[in-house]
C-alpha cells in the first residue's frame, strides 16, 4: 500500500431507493490484493455497495473505477469479477462441473483450457469426485465450495462475496473462514466481502469498512476498529460482548477529561477492561453496579451488570466466576482503557486526562481473591 | 390356528397373519379410489368396448355380435380421415402455439413493468369465461362485413370474408379461438413457476457473462421443464376434449372442414343415434391417448430430474 493506485476506487457514489436504504456520497479506495470486509447492521448499505461494484445496481451519481477503468456504466460481465451469493445461486439443473464452467462456456472458452481450469478449481476447493452431482445432492458446505469454485475458475482478479457463510453452521463457518482467507492469499486476488458478523470481519479482513445508514462509520484495520473506535456506534458494534457505553454523568468529576462537560460525554469501556470488586469500600472513583446474570463460557465468564441511569454494561472475566444475581459490585478500570465519545454526534474525543485521573485501584484489586482479572 | 402341525413353528403363522392384515389394510386404503374409478372409468370403458362389437339394433333387427365390423366401417368412411386429420392439425397447431404464447406472456408479465397486475389479469380473463360465452364473442368478431376482423381488414381495402363459413378458413378460425382461450390459462402456470426461480440465479448468470437469451435458454427453460410438461399434457387433453366452441361457431362444417373427433363422436351417438360406431371411435381415441400417455410418462421420467 505505497503510492500504488488503488484497485477499486469508489468516488462519491450515491444510490438511493424508495425506502431510504441505499448509500449516500460513498468514497472508498480498495488496494490491490487486499481482503476488504464491508461490515454493518442490516440495511446499512453494505450489500448495495457490493452490488454497485458488481454492476448489479447502477449508481445514481458518482464514479466507480476498477483497475483504473471507469466501469460506472459497464455491465457486470465486462468488469472482470466474480461473485459468491449468500444463497450460492447454483443452477439446480446443472451438475457441479457444469455449474463451475457455466461462465467459461458462455464466454466460449477453449475446451482443453476449460477442462484444465475445471480440474484446478475442483482441486483447490476439494470437490474432486463430486463433479457429476446436482446441487440438491450436496451438503451446505459442499454447495458453498461449488460457489467458491465457480468464482475462482475464471481467474478474475476481483471476487465479491455477499455473506457467503451465513447459511453454514457455526463450526463449519469457522473452518471455511480460514479456507477463504487462505484461498485469497494463495491466488493473490482482491476480495470484497460483505457480512454483518463482526467476528468474521475481525478474523478475515485486512481492512474493515464499517457502515451505518448508507455511510462509512469507520474504515481501518481490525485492530484500529477495536482499539480506537472512531464513533460510539463503531465501539458498540465491534467486539463481543460489546463495549459498555455509559453517560459520563455517573462518573466522579475528577475522572472526566480536562475541560469537558459530563453531559456531553459518553464513556466506553471494553468488557475485558472492567474490574469488579465485591468487598471494596465505596470509593468515589468507582461505579456501583448490580450483577444481573452471569454466563460461563469455559475460559471466561461474562457478567451482565445493571448500572443506575444507564443501559448497563458487560464485564469479561477469566475462568469461572461465582457471582449470584443481585450482588452489589463496584466497577473500575485503568484510565487509558476509557474511550470518550461525543454524546450528540457520537464521534471519538481524544481526551486530555487530568494527571490524577489514572485510577490507582491496584491496592484493593488484589484484595479480592474471588474475582480474578484478565 | 387350532390345526397346527406339530413341527410347524407358530412364528411362521404369526408372520402370515401379519402379512394378511397388511394386505387388508392396503385394500381398505385403495377402496374409495378403486370404487370411484371402477364406476366412472373402468366400467364405462369395458361397456363401451362391448357395445362397439355389436351391430346397431333396431326394433326389426336386434343388435348382433359383429366383431370388428364397426371399426372397419369407420376406416372405410372418408369422414373418418377428414376428422382425424383435422384433429391432428388442430392439436399440432394449438399445443405448441398456445404453449409458446403462454411462455412469452408469462416472461412479459413477470418482468418489472408498469401495470403488471393489470396485464396479468388481462391475459387471464379468457380463462374465466366459459368456452360457450367465448365462442359467442368470437362469433361476433368473425361475422362477415360487420365483425371486428372484417372491419379491420376492410379498412385496408380487403373484401369481406366469411371466416367460419368457408372450408379454407373454418378450421383456422376455430384454432385461433382455442389458442386465445388456452394461452392465458397456461400462462398462470408459467408465471407461478417463474416466481419460484430465485432472482439470484439471473444475477449470477449476468455476472458470468450470460445475456438475456443465454440465460433463458440455459437456465430458465430447463428450470421450467416440469411446468412445460404439465402444460403440454393439459394442452394435449384439451385438443381432444375441448369442442364446446364448435357447437357455436361451425358445428363442424362447412363440409366437415372444422369437425373434430369428439364432436363427430357426439354427432354419431346423439344426433344419428349410431351408438356402436360412436363406441368404436371412442375406443380408438382411448387407445391412442393411452399410448401417448405411456410415451409421455417415459419421457417425463427421463427428462425432468430436478430438485
Amino acid at each position: 500500500m505505497t503510492v500504488q493506485k488503488p484497485f477499486i476506487q469508489i468516488e462519491n457514489v450515491s444510490r438511493v431507493f424508495d425506502g431510504n436504504n441505499g448509500v449516500h456520497d460513498l468514497s472508498i479506495d480498495i488496494p490491490r490484493g487486499s481482503f476488504v470486509v464491508l461490515l454493518g447492521p442490516s440495511g446499512c448499505g453494505k450489500s448495495t455497495t457490493l452490488r454497485l461494484i458488481a454492476g448489479l445496481e447502477t449508481a445514481d451519481q458518482g464514479r466507480i473505477l476498477i483497475d483504473d477503468q471507469d466501469v460506472t456504466a459497464v455491465p457486470p460481465s465486462k468488469r472482470g469479477l466474480s461473485m459468491v451469493f449468500q444463497s450460492y445461486a447454483l443452477f439446480p439443473h446443472l451438475s457441479v462441473a457444469e455449474n463451475i464452467v457455466f461462465g467459461l462456456k458462455v464466454r466460449k472458452c477453449d475446451k482443453v483450457e476449460m477442462a484444465k481450469r475445471l480440474a484446478n478449481a475442483l482441486d483447490v476447493t476439494g470437490l474432486e469426485g463430486l463433479e457429476n452431482r446436482k446441487p440438491s445432492e450436496l451438503s451446505g458446505g459442499q454447495r458453498q465450495r461449488v460457489a467458491l469454485a465457480r468464482a475462482i475458475v475464471a481467474g478474475h482478479p476481483l471476487c465479491l462475496m455477499d455473506e457467503p457463510l451465513s447459511n453454514l453452521d457455526a463450526k463449519l463457518r469457522h473452518s471455511v473462514r480460514k479456507d477463504i482467507r487462505d484461498l485469497q492469499q494463495r491466488l493473490g486476488i482482491t476480495v470484497v466481502y460483505v457480512t454483518h458478523d463482526q467476528t468474521e470481519a475481525m478474523s478475515m479482513a485486512d481492512i474493515v469498512i464499517l457502515m451505518k445508514d448508507g455511510r462509512i462509520e469507520q474504515a481501518g484495520s481490525p485492530a484500529d476498529l477495536y482499539l480506537k473506535p472512531a464513533t460510539s456506534f463503531a465501539a458498540g458494534f465491534v467486539g463481543s460482548p460489546p463495549m459498555g457505553l455509559l453517560p459520563a454523568t455517573i462518573l466522579a468529576p475528577k475522572l472526566l477529561p480536562i475541560g469537558a462537560r459530563a453531559e456531553n460525554l459518553i464513556i466506553g469501556i471494553r468488557p475485558e477492561d472492567l474490574k469488579l470488586q465485591t468487598k471494596a469500600p465505596r470509593h468515589a472513583d468507582n461505579i456501583p453496579a448490580q450483577v444481573v446474570s452471569t454466563e460461563f463460557l469455559g475460559p471466561e465468564t461474562f457478567v451482565y451488570l445493571a448500572i443506575d441511569g444507564t443501559d448497563g454494561a458487560t464485564a469479561r472475566l477469566p475462568g469461572r466466576v461465582h457471582l449470584s444475581p443481585g450482588t452489589q459490585v463496584s466497577l473500575s478500570w485503568a484510565g487509558a482503557a476509557a474511550h470518550w465519545f461525543d454524546r450528540e454526534r457520537g464521534h471519538r474525543l481524544s481526551a486530555a486526562m487530568p494527571d490524577d485521573a489514572t485510577q490507582t485501584h491496584s491496592v484493593f484489586l488484589h484484595n479480592d481473591p474471588a474475582i480474578p482479572t484478565l | 390356528m387350532t390345526r397346527l402341525p406339530e413341527n410347524n413353528r407358530p412364528q411362521n403363522n404369526l408372520i402370515t397373519l401379519q402379512k394378511r392384515r397388511q394386505a387388508l389394510y392396503g385394500w381398505m386404503l385403495m377402496a374409495p379410489a378403486l370404487a370411484l374409478l371402477s364406476l366412472f372409468a373402468f366400467y364405462p370403458t369395458i361397456a363401451t368396448f362391448f357395445s362397439s362389437l355389436f351391430s346397431r339394433g333396431t326394433t326389426r333387427h336386434p343388435s348382433v355380435f359383429a366383431g370388428f365390423e364397426n371399426y372397419g366401417d369407420l376406416f372405410a368412411d372418408p369422414t373418418f380421415w377428414t376428422v382425424a386429420s383435422n384433429n391432428l392439425i388442430y392439436a399440432g397447431v394449438t399445443i405448441p402455439v398456445s404453449i409458446i404464447f403462454a411462455l412469452i406472456m408469462a416472461l412479459w408479465a413477470n418482468a418489472h413493468i408498469p401495470a403488471r397486475s393489470f396485464i396479468r389479469s388481462a391475459y387471464f380473463t379468457p380463462t374465466i369465461l366459459p368456452m360457450i360465452a367465448a365462442a359467442n364473442l368470437w362469433l361476433f368478431f368473425y361475422t362477415p362485413d360487420l365483425g371486428i376482423i372484417d372491419r379491420i381488414t376492410g379498412f385496408f381495402g380487403a373484401e369481406p370474408t366469411n371466416w367460419l363459413g368457408q372450408p379454407e378458413t373454418a378450421l383456422a378460425a376455430v384454432i385461433i379461438v382455442t389458442i386465445w382461450k388456452e394461452a392465458g390459462f397456461f400462462m398462470i402456470f408459467y408465471l407461478a413457476a417463474l416466481q419460484t426461480i430465485p432472482p439470484d440465479l439471473r444475477e449470477a448468470a449476468r455476472i458470468e457473462g450470460a445475456g438475456r437469451w443465454t440465460y433463458t435458454r440455459r437456465v430458465l427453460l430447463p428450470l421450467l421443464m416440469p411446468t412445460t410438461i404439465f402444460v403440454f399434457v393439459n394442452a394435449l387433453i384439451n385438443s381432444v376434449k375441448l369442442i364446446d366452441h364448435l357447437f357455436i361457431l361451425t358445428k363442424g362444417g362447412p363440409n366437415n372442414a372444422s369437425k373434430l373427433i369428439l364432436y363427430w363422436i357426439w354427432e354419431m351417438a346423439f344426433a344419428y343415434f349410431d351408438r356402436p360406431h360412436a363406441a368404436a371411435m371412442t375406443m380408438m381415441v382411448l387407445l391412442v391417448l393411452g399410448i401417448v400417455a405411456i410415451a409421455q410418462f417415459r419421457l417425463v421420467e427421463k427428462r425432468t430430474h430436478y430438485r
